[in-house]
């Protein structure tokens, strides 16, 4: 399981060996993250921004 | 053995689900669309797609993108675009004898007004796109009729198209069922002491029966706009029945799997695949 830092706190996050682009995860610091791959095809993470239009239920 | 391009942008639980579910029955390709790069007219093998962008103009594009290279998108790009213009798709379920609230577009504040005037009052005044309930005003008198409209005539040229829809005095509950091809597999009650009923506003989710009437009309509703996958909202009218409000084209399901049981991933993974062999 990669560990990776929040962009936010800083602090470390545990990001699943099977985590793909999109996948959100919530941070012990309250916010949510998302993992994207950056330049170098690594994974990485930002805060998640959420989505302005949806389908929602 | 099929192959499946699920095109998405952010992995909800209900993107978990259904790749999940796809992966036990076919090849998936995840093509994660905010960070991919689609050539109209370009070229990749797969039997069929699945969209599950949460971005409409996500959706919408990568979808005509993916059609363009020869493969099937479920659903498909005039679904889309007519479930989420809203006076687009009450057009066409309205052509299609399916009972719809009755709603007056107007392309002014004064006619905005008068528009909710002829309607009487209290009338519900929406955007032409977007779900969720957001900017789904409830507007109780000209006074306020008057507010909304100078609101929305302030958020650009989409918002200049007043959507002026009758309030049905629903029974503190409205209907959101799921349709997948030509079966209604589940439907949940959502209840709420509020006007918007959404659960992501707060509705609280509860098995619905899904009765005859009820099955025909959601699917018949789904044929009209081309959706094959869809989520139909309706309400019931203590004096005309059902009445149908909207279709979502990228349905969330999740509540409606939680309360009834229904693996509605399942269901859609199975119809996916079903599609891709035909």
């Amino acid at each position: 399981m990669p560990t990776l830092k929040c962009p936010v706190c800083g602090n470390p996050v545990e990001v699943p060996d099977d985590a793909m682009p999109g996948e959100l995860i919530e941070h012990d610091c309250g916010v949510v993250l998302e993992v994207y791959r950056d330049q170098n095809g690594n994974l990485a993470l930002r805060p998640f921004e959420g989505v302005q239009e949806d389908w929602g239920e | 053995m099929v192959k499946v391009f699920f095109l998405y942008d952010v992995l909800r639980l209900d993107e978990k689900m259904l790749l999940d579910r796809l992966r036990a029955r076919a090849q998936v390709e995840p093509l994660h669309v905010s960070s991919s790069i689609l050539e109209i007219g370009g070229y990749a093998e797969a039997d069929v797609a699945l969209q599950r962008s949460i971005s409409f103009y996500r959706a919408m594009s990568s979808t005509v993108a993916v059609e363009s290279w020869g493969i099937r998108v479920i659903n498909n790009s005039l679904a889309l675009a007519m479930a989420e213009d809203k006076a687009w798709s009450l057009s066409v379920l309205y052509q299609h004898k399916i009972p719809v609230p009755r709603t007056l577009l107007a392309y002014s504040i004064d006619s905005a007004v008068e528009a909710a005037r002829k309607l009487g009052f209290p009338v519900v005044m929406k955007p032409l796109m977007g779900s969720w309930g957001r900017l789904a005003a409830l507007a109780s008198d000209e006074e306020a009729a008057r507010a909304i409209a100078e609101h929305r005539e302030m958020l650009g040229s989409m918002y200049k198209v007043h959507y002026v829809q009758e309030y049905i005095d629903k029974p503190g509950r409205d209907i959101r069922a799921m349709c997948i091809g030509d079966g209604v597999p589940a439907a949940i009650y959502r209840v709420s002491n509020h006007w918007i009923t959404n659960t992501a506003r707060g509705g609280r989710a509860e098995p619905a029966k899904v009765d005859p009437i009820l099955e025909d009309l959601v699917i018949r509703s789904c044929k009209a706009l081309k959706v094959e996958v869809g989520g139909v909202d309706v309400v019931e009218d203590p004096e005309r029945g059902y009445v149908v409000l909207e279709v979502n084209a990228v349905p969330e399901y999740k509540n409606i799997a939680r309360v009834t049981g229904v693996d509605i991933a399942d269901e859609i993974a199975r119809y996916v695949v079903e599609q891709a062999k035909r």
